[in-house]
C-alpha cells in the first residue's frame, strides 16, 4: 500500500501528467492466479484428503505432529496461497503505474472469448480495466495478500489447512471476476461466486453444526440480493439489450431522470447490494458470519466481499445519480444501518460481534457516500475501511489464537473471543496492541489517521448534497448527515470499549493461563504493521480541497488533494454531469452553518472526547468474565439481543414461510398433487385388475369370448 | 337326382358333425369326423370340385386323421370314456351361443338373393375341366396366378414340420 | 344347389363351434375346428360355383394350413400331455394373470 502511496505522491496530485496509450500487462493474470493457486491447494487438499476430513469431523484436532514434519499437502499451501496473491498484486502494481502516467478516459476492455450468444445478446468473458477496478484490485490482492500471509501463522495448525488455502484462493479469483468484469453478467459470475466462497469459509469447520448454519444463513440471506441483482439486470437488458458497463452507460442519456425505469433499476440493484454488503434489512447475515475462521472474517467480511455493493453502486454511478429515489434510498439505508448497527455494538461481548456489527456500521457510511452521489468518498472509505477494518479483525485473530493458545493449555473451555474474559493483553501482546489502537483512531475518525478523512468526507457530502440548489430532499439528508454524525460517536465509543475491555485493566485469563498468552508470531505480526501504515497514512491520497491549506491538511505540506477524487474522475464524471445539470452545485456549508474545515475541527475533538470519556468511563467499570457476568437488563439487554432482529425475522419471516412451504408440501404437494398422480396409478391398476379376470388361462374361456367376439363383428356386418 | 344326392349327403355330414361333437370316445369322434369328411367330398363333387372331392378324402380324411388316430392311440386315451362334456350353465350357455350363431347366420341367409342351378362360375369351370381335366383346372391357376402364395404354402408346411418335430423331441427330452 | 351348400356351410360351422365351446378334450376340439374349416370350405367351393375357380383355389390352401396346424397342434398335445397326464384343457390354465 505505501507503494500506491509512493506512486501517488510522484503524481504531484494529477494522475495523468502525460498522455499515451495505456498498455495492459497481462490482465489475464492476476485473474488466472488466484483460479490456479485453488486448482493446487484443491488437489492437495484432495490428496491430503482422508485425514484431514476425518479429524474435522471429529472436532477439528487433529495431531499433526512437530511442524518440520509435516506432510508436503500440509506445508505446500503456505507457499501457493500467499504465493499467488503476491504476484498478482505485483502484476497489478505493475498495471497501476503504467495507468498512472497516461490519461484514460475511456476504460480498456480487454476481451478473451465470447462466453454467450444468444441471438442478439452476447456477453463475452472480458476484463474492463479503469481507475475503479483497479483500485478495487489493488485492495483485493494487496489486502488480500497479507491476509493470506496472516493466515498461514493462524490456520497452520487446523487440519484442514489446504482445504482453507484452496477456498480462500477461489475467493480472490472470483472477487476479481466481480471488479474486473466488463459487464454486469460478468460480475455476477464473481458476485454468485463470492457468495459461495463465503458460504463455504463461515461453514469452513462444518462439524460444529452452528457455523455450518451461520453458512446456511449468509447464503440464504444472500439469494434474497441476488434477487434483486438479477431482475435489474433483466430491466437493464430489455431496456438497452446488454449488459456490457460500455454502451449501457453509454445508453443512459436516452433515460428520463427520475423515471420510474431507472428508479426501479437502482432499487433491484440496491437489494442485491444490501444483500452482500449486509444493509438493513439484510444484514443479519454477517454478525453470523463471525464463526468462520478470522482472516475470513478480514477478508470476505470486511475488506473486500462486503464491499462489493458499494462497488456496485459506484460503478452504476450514473444510473443512481439519475434516480434521486434511488439515491436517497441508498443513503438512507445507509446511515439507518450505520446508527443502528453502532447501538448493537456497544453491549456485545465478543471481540468479533463488535467487530461485524462496526462493519456493518461502517458499510452504512460507505452506501451514505455513494447514495449522496459522493462517489469517490464512498470508495475512498472503502479503501480505508479495508486497512483498518482488516487489521482489526486480524488483531483480533491474533487476540483469539493467542487465547484459544492459553486456553488449550489449560484445557479450559471459556469462551476465547469473549473480552469479558480478556482483560490487560496489552502486556502480552505490545504489537497487536498498538496496531489495533491505531486501527481504533482510525476508524473512530480521530485526525490524522485515515479514517477521519474519507468518514469525514461522506458526512460533510452528506450535509453539502442537502444543501444543493435543487435537491430533491434538503430537510431528509440533514437528518442523515445528524445521524451520521451521532454513529461516529458511538463508533468511537464502542471501539474504545472494545480496546479497554481487551487490552487494560487486570487480565480475567486465569493466572495460569495468563503465562500461555504470547505475541502472535512475524508471520501474523507482519501484516498488522503493513496494515497499520495503510490506516495512518491512506487518507492522506484524498485530502479534500477545502482542508488542504488547513491545520488539518498539514497546513497544505501534502502535495495533493483529493487524489483519489480526480483518479476516479473518469467513472463519475457522467454521474457528475446528471447530478450538476438537475441539482446545482452541492452547498459548501453545514445545515446549521459552519464550513467544512469547521465540522471537520468539530468532528474529531468530538471523537476524542469520546474516545477518552470511553476508555475512563468502560475502565472504571468492573468487569468480570463470562462465567460470572449477570445477564443484562433494561435497554442493554435488548442492544445485547440486536434488538430481537433474528427472533423477529423468525417470527414474521421465516416461520410465516415455512408454514407456507409446509403446507405446499403436506396439502398441496402430498395430497393434492400426489393424490392425483397416485389415483391415476389406482385407476389404472384397479382397471388392470378387473380386466386381467377375463385372463383366466382356460382355453375353453378364451373360446368363448372368441365366440362373442365373432358374434358381435358379425351382429355389425349384418346390422 | 344331383339335388337329392346332394341332400343325402348334406345329411350325413350334419349327423356325423353332431356325432362328433357328442360321441364319448374319442376315437368315436374321430370316425363319426371321417365319415363326415367323406360326406363333405361328395358334397364338393356334386358341386364340380373333383379335385377337391379327393383330396378331401385322400389328405383329410385317410392323412390328418390318421394323425389324429395315432395321437389318440399314441396318448392311449381310446377307452377313455369319462365325462368330457361341460356340464350346466356352461353347455346353456355355449349352446346359447351356438345358436346366436345360427340365427344370425340364417338372418344373413335369409337376406341373401337365391340363385337357381349352377352359377356362371360352374360353366368356366366345366370349360376349363373340358379343356385342361379336372387336375390341370386348378393347377393351372395355382402354378401361374398364385405361384407366390402357392410357395409360401409350401415355407409354411415346412416350418410346421420342423416344429411339430422341434416340440414333440424336447418333450420326450424333459 | 348353391343356396343348400351354405344353409349346410352354416349347420356345420354352428356344430363346430358348439363343439368347441362344450368338449374339453383338446383333441376332440381340435377336431370341431377341422369342422368349422370343412363348413368353411363347402362355402368356398359352392362360392367357386358362382364366382370361378378361385373359390377352389383358396380351399386348396385351407387344407394345407389345417394339415400344417393339425401337426403342430397334436404336437403340442403330445407336450402337454407328458407333462400333466392330461389333455383335458380345463386342467392347465398357464396362461393366467
Amino acid at each position: 500500500m505505501t507503494a500506491l502511496l509512493t506512486a501517488a505522491l510522484a503524481q504531484g496530485g494529477s494522475p495523468a501528467a502525460e498522455s499515451g496509450a495505456f498498455e495492459p500487462f497481462l490482465p489475464g493474470l492476476i485473474v488466472l492466479l488466484p483460479l490456479l493457486g485453488f486448482l493446487a491447494n484443491g488437489a492437495l487438499a484432495l490428496a491430503h484428503g482422508r485425514d484431514s476430513a476425518n479429524a474435522v469431523r471429529a472436532g477439528g484436532e487433529l495431531d499433526l505432529g512437530e511442524r518440520g514434519s509435516r506432510p508436503l499437502t500440509h506445508t505446500l499451501p503456505s507457499w501457493i496461497g500467499p504465493g499467488v496473491l503476491g504476484v498478482a498484486f505485483v502484476i497489478t502494481l505493475v498495471n497501476f503505474t503504467r495507468m498512472l502516467g497516461v490519461e484514460l478516459a475511456e476504460p480498456v476492455v480487454v476481451s478473451y472469448w465470447t462466453w454467450m450468444a444468444t441471438g442478439t445478446f452476447t456477453v463475452d468473458a472480458a476484463l474492463q480495466l479503469d481507475q475503479l477496478s483497479f483500485l478495487m484490485m489493488m485492495i483485493v490482492t494487496g489486502v488480500g495478500f497479507l491476509i493470506h500471509l496472516f493466515s498461514v501463522g493462524y490456520m497452520q495448525d487446523d487440519a484442514g489447512y489446504p482445504r482453507y488455502f484452496a477456498f480462500l484462493n477461489l475467493f480472490v479469483f472470483f472477487m476479481l471476476v466481480l471488479v474486473m468484469g466488463a459487464s454486469y453478467a460478468l460480475m455476477f459470475v464473481g458476485w454468485e461466486g463470492v457468495g459461495l466462497c463465503s458460504y463455504l469459509l463461515i461453514g469452513f469447520w462444518f462439524s460444529d453444526k452452528e457455523k455450518a448454519d451461520a453458512g446456511k444463513k449468509a447464503f440464504i440471506v444472500n439469494r434474497i440480493g441476488d434477487f434483486g441483482f438479477l431482475v435489474a439486470m433483466f430491466l437493464l437488458y430489455t431496456t438497452f439489450g446488454t449488459l456490457d458497463f460500455v454502451p449501457v452507460f453509454d445508453g443512459t442519456e436516452t433515460l428520463v431522470y427520475g423515471g420510474g425505469l431507472v428508479t426501479a433499476i437502482t432499487l433491484f440493484f440496491f437489494l442485491g447490494a444490501a444483500g452482500k454488503s449486509a444493509q438493513i434489512p439484510l444484514y443479519v447475515w454477517l454478525p453470523d458470519a463471525m464463526a468462520g475462521p478470522t482472516p475470513v472474517s478480514a477478508l470476505i467480511h470486511a475488506a473486500t466481499m462486503v464491499t462489493a455493493g458499494v462497488y456496485l453502486v459506484a460503478r452504476s454511478s450514473v444510473l443512481f445519480a439519475l434516480s434521486p429515489v434511488g439515491g436517497a434510498t441508498v443513503a438512507g439505508v445507509g446511515v439507518l444501518t450505520a446508527l443502528f448497527a453502532a447501538t448493537i455494538a456497544l453491549q456485545q461481548h465478543d471481540i468479533k460481534k463488535v467487530l461485524a456489527y462496526s462493519t456493518v456500521s461502517q458499510l452504512g457510511y460507505m452506501f451514505v457516500g455513494v447514495g449522496v452521489g459522493a462517489y469517490a468518498a464512498g470508495v475512498f472509505h472503502l479503501m480505508t475501511h479495508a486497512f483498518f477494518k482488516a487489521l482489526l479483525f486480524l488483531g483480533s485473530g491474533a487476540v483469539i489464537h493467542s487465547m484459544h493458545h492459553a486456553y488449550h493449555h489449560t484445557h479450559s473451555h471459556e469462551d476465547a473471543q469473549d473480552m469479558r474474559n480478556m482483560g490487560g493483553l496489552k502486556a502480552h501482546m505490545p504489537i497487536t496492541w498498538i496496531t489495533m489502537w491505531i486501527a481504533t483512531l482510525a476508524i473512530a475518525g480521530i485526525w490524522p489517521l485515515a479514517g477521519f478523512f474519507s468518514k469525514d468526507e461522506i458526512i460533510w457530502q452528506a450535509a453539502a448534497f442537502g444543501g444543493a440548489e435543487t435537491a430533491p430532499y434538503p430537510l431528509l439528508y440533514s437528518l442523515y448527515w445528524a445521524m451520521a454524525l451521532v454513529a461516529a460517536m458511538l463508533t468511537a465509543f464502542y471501539m474504545t470499549r472494545m480496546m479497554v475491555m481487551t487490552f487494560h485493566g487486570a487480565n480475567r485469563t486465569g493466572t495460569e493461563e495468563a503465562k500461555h498468552l504470547h505475541e502472535a508470531p512475524a508471520i501474523m505480526w507482519v501484516p498488522l504493521a503493513v496494515l497499520a501504515v495503510g490506516s495512518v497514512f491512506g487518507g492522506w491520497i484524498n485530502v479534500p480541497e477545502a482542508l488542504r491549506t488547513s491545520v488539518l491538511g498539514f497546513g497544505g505540506a501534502l502535495p495533493m488533494s483529493e487524489w483519489l477524487h480526480h483518479w476516479l474522475e473518469p467513472i463519475t464524471a457522467r454521474a457528475h454531469e446528471v447530478q450538476l445539470e438537475h441539482l446545482g452545485e452541492v452547498a459548501h456549508a453545514a445545515p446549521i452553518g459552519g464550513g467544512e474545515v469547521a465540522w471537520a475541527i468539530i468532528s474529531t475533538v468530538a471523537a476524542l472526547a469520546v474516545v477518552v470519556a470511553a476508555f475512563r468511563v468502560v475502565g472504571a467499570q468492573k468487569v468480570v468474565p463470562a462465567a460470572q457476568s449477570p445477564a443484562p437488563t433494561g435497554f442493554a439487554k435488548v442492544l445485547y439481543n440486536k434488538y430481537y432482529v433474528d427472533e423477529h425475522y423468525d417470527r414474521f419471516i421465516v416461520r410465516p414461510i415455512l408454514g407456507a412451504s409446509r403446507f405446499c408440501w403436506k396439502v398441496i404437494d402430498a395430497t393434492i398433487i400426489d393424490g392425483t398422480v397416485n389415483a391415476v396409478g389406482w385407476i389404472a391398476k384397479g382397471l388392470g385388475w378387473g380386466v386381467s379376470m377375463f385372463q383366466t388361462g382356460s382355453v375353453n374361456t378364451y373360446a368363448f369370448i372368441l365366440t362373442l367376439g365373432v358374434l358381435v363383428i358379425l351382429g355389425v356386418s349384418i346390422f | 337326382m344331383t339335388v337329392f344326392l346332394f341332400y343325402v349327403f348334406a345329411g350325413i355330414a350334419i349327423g356325423a358333425s353332431i356325432g362328433v361333437v357328442i360321441a364319448r370316445s374319442p376315437v368315436g369322434s374321430l370316425l363319426f369326423m371321417v365319415t363326415a369328411l367323406a360326406a363333405i367330398a361328395g358334397t364338393f363333387v356334386l358341386m364340380e370340385a373333383h379335385f377337391l372331392a379327393a383330396v378331401q378324402i385322400i389328405v383329410y380324411a385317410g392323412a390328418i386323421m390318421v394323425l389324429f388316430l395315432f395321437v389318440i392311440m399314441l396318448l392311449n386315451l381310446g377307452h377313455e370314456a369319462q365325462r368330457d362334456l361341460k356340464g350346466g350353465a356352461f353347455a346353456v350357455v355355449s349352446a346359447g351361443l351356438a345358436g346366436a350363431m345360427a340365427g344370425l347366420l340364417a338372418l344373413q341367409l335369409r337376406g341373401s338373393e337365391v340363385v337357381a342351378g349352377s352359377g356362371a362360375g360352374a360353366e368356366a369351370i366345366a370349360a376349363a375341366n373340358a379343356e385342361y381335366g379336372v387336375v390341370g383346372a386348378i393347377a393351372r391357376p395355382l402354378y401361374t396366378t398364385y405361384v407366390v402364395p402357392f410357395e409360401i404354402t409350401g415355407i409354411l408346411l415346412l416350418v410346421a414340420i420342423v416344429g411339430a418335430v422341434a416340440l414333440a423331441k424336447r418333450g420326450e427330452q424333459s | 344347389m348353391i343356396n343348400e351348400a351354405l344353409v349346410l356351410s352354416a349347420i356345420i360351422f354352428v356344430i363346430g363351434t358348439f363343439g368347441v365351446l362344450v368338449r374339453r378334450n383338446a383333441i376332440i376340439m381340435f377336431l370341431c375346428i377341422e369342422l368349422q374349416l370343412n363348413a368353411v370350405n363347402v362355402a368356398f367351393v359352392a362360392f367357386a360355383n358362382l364366382y370361378g375357380i378361385e373359390g377352389q383355389i383358396f380351399v386348396f390352401f385351407v387344407m394345407t394350413v389345417a394339415a400344417a396346424e393339425a401337426a403342430v397342434g397334436l404336437a403340442i398335445i403330445i407336450s402337454i400331455f407328458r407333462h400333466y397326464e392330461t389333455v383335458d384343457v380345463g386342467s392347465f390354465n398357464l396362461l393366467k394373470w
